[in-house]
């Protein structure tokens, strides 16, 4: 019974920190056909900005009035939204090469980069060349590391163990991103462009929907949710340049597992692998289960290539066939 | 230009200043010099094309002919080479094919372009939703839904609809954008007798009804003769021949390389 208790309080964080990472790079990679190989660093962007907004304040905006959780949780909608912005950035000029190809128009008569866009090798080299240039970069202007952000809400006792209970409330936090975006996907006008453009782009335009904005947005949308990420996780990290490459694992691993699909996709990654990381890490240690979880992800892609979720589709085609 | 554009319509000559003065308000859509290459290959060369508010047209000719090529064009999905393309009065050429949609045109892909993860009511749903919200939404959803007569499967996803149905659907989708100009790229291809019969249906109820003008791509010359009020031949990139049904079954030059019927030429 103890034991059982711990691995279900312990996989909360698992669950948490899996479907957190994955969420942005899984709607990138989705609706996009891009793998963003700087989502780590997305990430690092929005530790980095909690910090900075936690123990610096922000210019026009009066966090640091707030009391201490206000204040909290000001830094890291704040962090969040610098990232979207960020990631509108990049969608701009390194992903759709809007901005240099208006330049390009304008000087040399015709564009010179060709959009990113289901080009899915392309877009991991030129974004593994961002993430490098961000490390870099961040580690010339921000040194080693910046200052942490406190953990709120204190510890939960259980039998005679203990955890931070803010870990486990990560895991509501994730549940609730997993349902806005069903929700955002479902049943707003941007869901409905986002859901045809993944599916047919021309024929999408040919309805009127305006297929760069849908894909901008989509961008600072994934880009955004990765800021969050690495807001939620700056009181539990130390906020230093290279923190987003451990993100980027769980990531990857959770969106070749979970499939195609954003939300059902990462539900199900999520959850098989938080369970697969927990039972290994509470019995043979942290090592081994990294070590499971990705032996896990390879026996899943090896039998299961296009995700958990296309198992859902399959078995929702064939109850349809049935009725 | 070919020698064939000497008997086309009067409008069909205008200049492109003024057309884009709006001179001709019948005048709807019109190529000016419209120009296609791909590397050594013309696809579409110098072709003048000009179809008015409220026409039916079908644009047929042999396999290779350019038809689908001039319709990218049309729609923005290709850039043209050289020439212009004016609609309503107004050069489109430089925008983008959403942006064209937006002024009225609008096209139905020759392969069965719906959603079929989506249900039949979200797939009108997403070409109304930018043009209407709240009751005005439904009111005008119901409507595409009755127009692609599957108002009684709304609630089923596009793939289990019939090839018949989903081209009824996509014909419903684009015509609930309230288009002046509805571009078609064979829309009985690979269809039943009563399929064909229904799609006909559609199409001159549409266009009688609500005054769309129709620029259709069709092999089916039975079906052709059904709707058309006037039919253009491209061959090898180029205006052919352009009159009625009867001229163009008529004339032993298109039999020649179309029908590939034997001429005293």
């Amino acid at each position: 019974m103890a034991v059982g208790l711990d691995l279900l309080v312990q996989f909360f964080p698992n669950f948490a920190s899996i479907v957190l990472a994955a969420t942005g790079l899984a709607i990138i990679f989705g609706i996009m056909g891009i793998i963003n190989l700087a989502h780590g660093e997305f990430i690092m962007v929005g530790a980095f900005s909690t910090s900075l907004a936690y123990n610096g304040g922000i210019p026009f905006l009066p966090i640091d009035a707030l009391p201490g959780l206000g204040r909290l949780i000001g830094a890291m909608l704040f962090a969040a939204l610098v990232t979207a912005l960020f990631g509108l950035l990049v969608e701009r000029t390194i992903i759709s090469g809007a901005i240099p190809n208006w330049i390009a128009e304008r000087t040399v008569g015709h564009p010179v980069i060709t959009p990113l866009y289901d080009r899915l090798l392309d877009s991991m080299v030129a974004t593994w060349g961002l993430s490098l240039i961000m490390v870099q970069t961040f580690r010339n202007v921000f040194g080693n590391s910046l200052s942490g952000v406190p953990i709120p809400f204190g510890k939960l006792s259980y039998g005679n163990s203990s955890i931070g209970l803010y870990q486990v409330l990560l895991a509501g936090v994730a549940a609730l991103v997993l349902v806005g975006l069903y929700l955002l996907f479902v049943r707003t006008d941007y869901g409905m462009r986002a859901r045809a453009t993944i599916q047919n782009e021309s024929m999408a335009q040919s309805l009127g929907v305006n297929t760069e904005r849908t894909y901008m947005a989509t961008f600072a949308l994934g880009s955004g949710l990765a800021g969050l990420t690495g807001a939620l996780y700056a009181p539990l990290l130390s906020i230093e340049p290279g923190l987003g490459a451990a993100f980027l694992v769980d990531a990857f691993v959770a969106v070749v597992v979970g499939g195609s699909s954003v939300v059902v996709g990462t539900l199900l990654s999520g959850g098989l692998l938080g369970i697969v990381d927990t039972l290994f890490s509470n019995v043979y240690g942290t090592f081994a289960g990294r070590i499971a979880l990705l032996i896990v992800a390879i026996v899943l892609i090896r039998f299961i290539p296009e995700g958990l979720s296309s198992l859902v589709e399959r078995l929702r085609e064939r109850r349809l066939e049935v009725d | 230009m070919s020698d064939a554009t000497e008997g086309m319509d009067p409008a069909v000559k205008q200049t492109s200043a003024e057309l884009a003065t709006g001179v001709d308000t019948d005048t709807i859509l019109q190529t000016d010099g419209l120009t296609k290459r791909f590397g050594g290959l013309t696809a579409i060369d110098d072709v003048d094309f000009g179809v008015e508010a409220g026409e039916l047209r079908c644009l047929i000719g042999p396999n290779g002919a350019g038809k689908s090529t001039l319709l990218n064009l049309i729609t923005g999905a290709l850039s043209p080479s050289e020439g212009a393309v004016y609609f309503k009065g107004h050069e489109i050429t430089g925008l983008d094919p959403h942006e064209r949609i937006r002024h009225g045109l609008s096209i139905k892909f020759q392969v069965p372009s719906v959603y079929e993860d989506l249900t039949v009511r979200e797939n009108v749903r997403l070409p109304i939703q930018r043009l209407a919200s709240g009751t005005e939404r439904d009111e005008r959803m119901a409507d595409a839904l009755a127009a692609s007569g599957l108002a009684d499967k709304a609630d089923i996803e596009a793939s289990a609809l019939s090839h018949g149905e989903q081209q009824q659907l996509e014909i419903g989708m684009a015509a609930s954008l309230d288009p002046d100009l509805l571009l078609l790229d064979e829309p009985v291809a690979g269809l039943s007798v009563d399929e064909r019969e229904e799609i006909a249906d559609r199409i001159t109820q549409l266009n009688e009804e609500r005054s769309i003008a129709f620029v259709v791509i069709e092999h089916d010359t039975d079906f052709v003769a059904d709707i058309a009020d006037h039919i253009t031949v491209l061959h090898q990139g180029e205006t052919f021949r352009e009159g009625s049904i009867e001229e163009i079954e008529a004339d032993p030059e298109v039999q020649r390389i179309y029908l590939g019927g034997e001429t005293d030429a």
